[in-house]
């Protein structure tokens, strides 16, 4: 009984360390592996259809609503002390610093990650990555690499259009609703606002976070159990992990970047 | 969706993510101050600079004219030694002009004032480089307190 448990948290551990190291090998082949960039090129501009502008209506969306939360919720407080000139500050680093990269993240593990993680599963399944390999055709190549790169690429422009849009709908609930002196929105904003500090870093953060969703959504499709349930689990899985280490991430980073 | 569309697709997609990318670089931050690169430097000593910072604006009647670079302490007198960067636009302080430390508000930031002082022929104009004598101090509301209560007996 007790020998048995023991046995089976063995196994669970190799299993994990095994994933680990499959998930690293998968992401040294696609990254590192020999770009073709003729044949390579088409793949990713249709990737990049799929995975960044696909998503660019759900990003623009919830980016407009999580700028107008902000901006009235940030004017009821500070109403208070009388510094409703300072909402512009309020919700332009909220949204560069954290809420444009970390939400974008989340939304895009939803969006596109777990798509990624279906049609690879299901390639898996259907044994179209076992004839690719048949064909002398590398699937980390063919496969992995467009769509990792795809994500890459377009998680920073998503979280770029998402916090502008947020910052316009702040304008649009602060100044055009509550009746914020235009000018002070935008000059407290400037005067708060550093290209380097603030805006760079969060794009930094949001390619951080690119790399994290990728790989946790790529791994867990290439990795899935070629069954319907197998594909139903990882599709889960990337989800619930991709959001989590998102958000671990976010700590780490932010400790780093505005922490000292 | 045939490869063509699907290009423009993505052409568009980028030239939006940029579009935002310059929102948020040119009407968001601030890239250096005022957008005009060319400064010069000064340099002013105060006994107490309060809560003045590196990057705090610096003020002639309200108008940013440049930014605190740096804050140091002097080693050998103990006291604070502030870097000005001011544009070169406005090159044409003279040397009777004096630095004083101003909160913006009750209890806003605090950024540096310049008083512009007189000009007759003696009197110089400040060069890259040079030091403003004339400096007053943070009013610090600990030590206006403690003043008062002293007074009172």
């Amino acid at each position: 009984m007790f020998v048995n448990r023991l046995q089976r948290l063995g196994a669970d551990t190799i299993q994990t360390v095994a994933g680990l190291g499959r998930a690293t090998l998968m992401l040294i082949g696609a990254v590192f592996g020999k770009p073709d960039v003729r044949k390579g090129f088409p793949l990713l501009i249709k990737q990049l259809y799929v995975v960044g502008v696909l998503s660019l209506l759900i990003i623009v969306v919830s980016g407009l609503f999580i700028g107008m939360v902000l901006g009235l919720q940030g004017y009821t407080v500070l109403v208070k002390f009388g510094a409703e000139g300072m909402l512009g500050p309020l919700v332009a680093l909220s949204l560069l610093r954290e809420l444009g990269p970390v939400v974008t993240a989340l939304l895009f593990a939803g969006r596109a990650g777990s798509a990624l993680t279906a049609e690879i599963g299901l390639m898996k399944a259907t044994e179209q990555i076992s004839s690719m390999e048949m064909m002398a055709v590398d699937p980390l190549r063919r496969i992995i690499a467009p769509r990792f790169w795809a994500g890459v690429i377009s998680m920073p422009l998503l979280a770029v259009v998402f916090t502008a849009v947020g910052i316009l709908g702040g304008h649009l609930v602060g100044v055009d609703w509550l009746g914020v002196d235009a000018g002070s929105y935008w000059s407290a904003m400037q005067a708060n606002v550093d290209l380097y500090q603030d805006v760079f870093n969060g794009i930094i953060k949001s390619i951080v976070f690119a790399f994290v969703v990728m790989a946790i959504a790529l791994h867990k499709g290439f990795d899935a159990v070629p069954t319907s349930e197998g594909i139903a689990k990882a599709t889960t899985e990337t989800v619930v992990t991709a959001s989590l280490a998102v958000l671990a991430f976010d700590f780490v980073l932010t400790a780093l970047m505005f922490g000292g | 969706m045939n490869t063509r569309k699907i290009e423009i697709a993505v052409g568009c997609f980028v030239a939006i993510a940029i579009g935002a990318f310059l929102i948020l670089a040119l009407k968001v931050a601030n890239t250096g101050f005022a957008g005009s690169g060319e400064t010069y430097t000064l340099y002013a000593d105060f006994e107490n600079i309060g809560g003045l910072k590196a990057r705090s604006p610096i003020k002639v009647g309200g108008v940013v004219v440049g930014r605190v670079a740096s804050i140091e302490l002097d080693k050998t007198y103990y006291t604070p030694r502030v870097r000005l960067e001011i544009s070169k636009q406005y090159d044409n302080f003279p040397e009777t002009s004096s630095v004083v430390i101003l909160t913006s508000g009750l209890l806003g930031e605090q950024y540096l004032g310049i008083q512009p002082g007189f000009i007759d022929e003696t009197v110089h104009i400040l060069q890259d480089g040079d030091v403003i004598e004339d400096t007053r101090s943070a009013m610090v509301l600990e030590e206006l307190i403690g003043q008062f209560l002293f007074n009172r007996n």
